[in-house]
């Protein structure tokens, strides 16, 4: 695609790199980008998401990546660059964050609604007034209904691997959504980290051929209309609009599916395992747990670690793919909890709660039993969660397994103190 | 597990200083994990870098507070930021300073002293006070932790290039050789 490197296929990204290599969380995003073979990327620049543009850039400007690149004046313009690109047939990406993330909702709506397959990070960053340039998961959080497939990272190695299977996971056919890669702002957009690079051929090998937009790929020779006006209430508006709605909401259900055979062809070919959906840590015998997501639960599984030393049963369940939620792998997962604190690093503010409590509160519903839970809130706008504020979370849920009746308590601030 | 806090100021390269240091424990088969502290990227504000490295995987992307070492590669940043805070009993100071060690501020968690006078010796490399290889090989000599090869190998496989990349190195050998290291066994056992 890029006219420079037509004729000279670069060289893949991961032929100069030794097995092992550190590199930060959006170097790692960039560099899956680039195994991954998209045809066009359309980048503006945003904290924390700036170096990952320019890891991408550099990328390209080197050779080791054949993408035409686009510089939109603004996030809505990326957006509407990569609808056109992906109805084209493209491969496609992009990244942004917070207030770019904001910018961009219109087609961000649209994207979903069209079906096209286009994979884009969010580096997550919290929402702004107070002023802040620092993570938190308030902008993924605020667009969980906007119907996009997000996957949560926890680790650097995880965006890399993520990355890539968030391509093929979108362009299933019994998917054809967009998918949002969140890997957290500051502690792992910026934190480095040893990872290993896949060979470029058996990344190859596990994308298989390109077919992105099987169902509509504009062709000039072939004019069509494609987002058509729909809706209001007489004619075949309402059965279309709904048909629309439909169609999203089950291939929100197939992903659900599609994401787990992805992992596990990933962990055939390239060797590394992840829980898809939901993880389970040292659960099978603890009597309470702790919920969370994102690059907290590194040093929520050391807490787990020295708190199961001590003698006491947690465990700790992991979510990684938020959207769709992972109902039932979660209601499994609760099967033998019998208290659960969940640690969110944004704020449902109409629940006065977190949103992944929010969440679990449902799947709580479909268990033929009372569940003590508690909502923490930490990790806000760059706020650090450490170990020591998990030894606070296993303490205080501990605590609720004493709980007789069902009491519904304010959220815990894990740095109101800090 | 083992912590180190860099501090210094805005310019200076104390995060690049952690991924040097953390590429080049890498380059060691170790695991290691950098992490800068987020504020706004000024010149001469002070700044803090985190890097932990272990045998195993290090899974807590957090925050250090209770380093094994303090690397300082600014000479007076010590005034405005308390570098020493929550420095673990008999753990490492590595300080650029033009003083003897008995003129520092130290604590009574110090046990050991690498004293490098990085300013004057970058000047000489550089022309500029860029400190942060230099007191990089200053640990290296004081603690043991990473290997001065290591550490030449990571600066290699960097972006730096030509002359930029022989003045590193220089510097990495200068500041390696030009390092006392002062065991306060009193203290520590204090």
């Amino acid at each position: 695609m890029n006219s420079a490197s037509v004729a000279e296929r670069p060289a893949p990204v991961s032929e100069k790199k030794p097995k092992y290599m550190l590199c930060e969380g959006n170097e790692a995003a960039a560099l899956g980008v680039a195994l991954a073979r998209p045809d066009m990327v359309a980048l503006y620049p945003i904290t924390p998401q700036s170096s990952l543009v320019e890891h991408l850039a550099k990328l390209v400007a080197d050779g080791r990546m054949d993408a035409d690149v686009v510089e939109a004046e603004g996030e809505h313009s990326v957006l509407s660059v990569l609808q056109g690109a992906t109805l084209a047939g493209g491969r496609t990406y992009t990244a942004t964050c917070g207030p770019g993330l904001a910018f961009m909702f219109e087609p961000y709506f649209r994207t979903a609604g069209m079906r096209l397959p286009m994979v884009m990070t969010i580096v997550t960053r919290d929402g702004i007034t107070p002023q802040s340039v620092w993570g938190g998961h308030q902008d993924a959080m605020t667009v969980r209904e906007v119907g996009w497939v997000q996957i949560y990272c926890e680790s650097v190695q995880e965006v890399l691997d993520t990355t890539v299977m968030a391509f093929k996971i979108a362009e299933h056919h019994d998917v054809m959504l967009p998918v949002n890669v969140c890997l957290d702002g500051n502690y792992l957009s910026y934190g480095s980290a040893r990872i290993e690079m896949p060979e470029q051929a058996e990344v190859d090998a596990f994308m298989g051929g390109k077919d992105v937009n099987w169902h509509v790929a504009l062709d000039p020779l072939r004019p069509m209309a494609v987002d058509p006006m729909t809706g209001n209430a007489s004619g075949s508006g309402p059965a279309t609009f709904v048909r629309y709605r439909k169609g999203q909401c089950r291939g929100m259900q197939n992903a659900l599916k599609v994401i787990e055979e992805v992992h596990a062809d990933w962990g055939r070919r390239i060797g590394r395992h992840y829980a898809p959906l939901v993880e389970e840590y040292r659960l099978d015998d603890a009597d309470f747990a702790l919920l969370t997501l994102g690059s907290m639960t590194g040093a929520a599984k050391d807490a787990v670690d020295e708190a199961r030393a001590a003698g006491r049963r947690i465990g700790l369940i992991k979510i990684k793919t938020f959207s769709p939620f992972p109902i039932d792998a979660l209601q499994r997962a609760l099967r033998n909890v019998k208290a659960l604190g969940v640690v969110d690093r944004s704020v449902a503010f109409r629940w006065n709660c977190g949103p992944m409590f929010q969440e679990t509160l449902g799947v709580l519903y479909r268990l033929d039993r009372h569940l003590p839970a508690q909502s923490f809130i930490g990790g806000l706008a760059g706020a650090d969660i450490t170990v020591e504020h998990f030894h606070r979370v296993i303490n205080d849920t501990e605590a609720l397994m004493q709980q007789p009746e069902r009491i519904y308590h304010e959220p815990v601030w894990l740095n109101e103190k800090d | 597990m083992y912590e180190v806090r860099l501090h210094g100021r805005g310019g200076q390269g104390a995060v690049l200083a952690a991924g040097i240091l953390a590429a080049a424990l890498v380059e060691e088969g170790k695991f290691a994990v950098a992490i800068p502290s987020f504020g706004f990227e000024r010149r001469g504000a002070p700044v803090a870098a985190f890097l932990r490295c272990d045998e195993r995987e290090i899974r807590r992307m957090t925050n250090i507070y209770t380093p094994d070492c303090v690397i300082c590669i600014d000479p007076t940043v010590s005034r405005s930021v308390d570098i020493l805070a929550g420095l673990k009993p008999g753990g490492a100071l590595i300080q650029t300073s033009n003083r003897p060690v008995e003129e520092l501020l130290l604590n009574e968690a110090v046990g050991t002293v690498g004293l490098c006078d990085a300013v004057r010796l970058a000047r000489e490399i550089f022309g500029r006070p860029i400190t942060n290889t230099l007191m990089l090989a200053a640990f290296a000599r004081a603690t043991g932790v990473v290997s001065l090869a290591a550490l030449q190998q990571a600066l290699r496989d960097s972006e730096f290039r030509d002359a930029g990349l022989s003045q590193n190195l220089l510097a990495l050998e200068r500041g390696y050789h030009e390092t006392t290291v002062h065991h306060l066994e009193r203290r520590a056992a204090a």
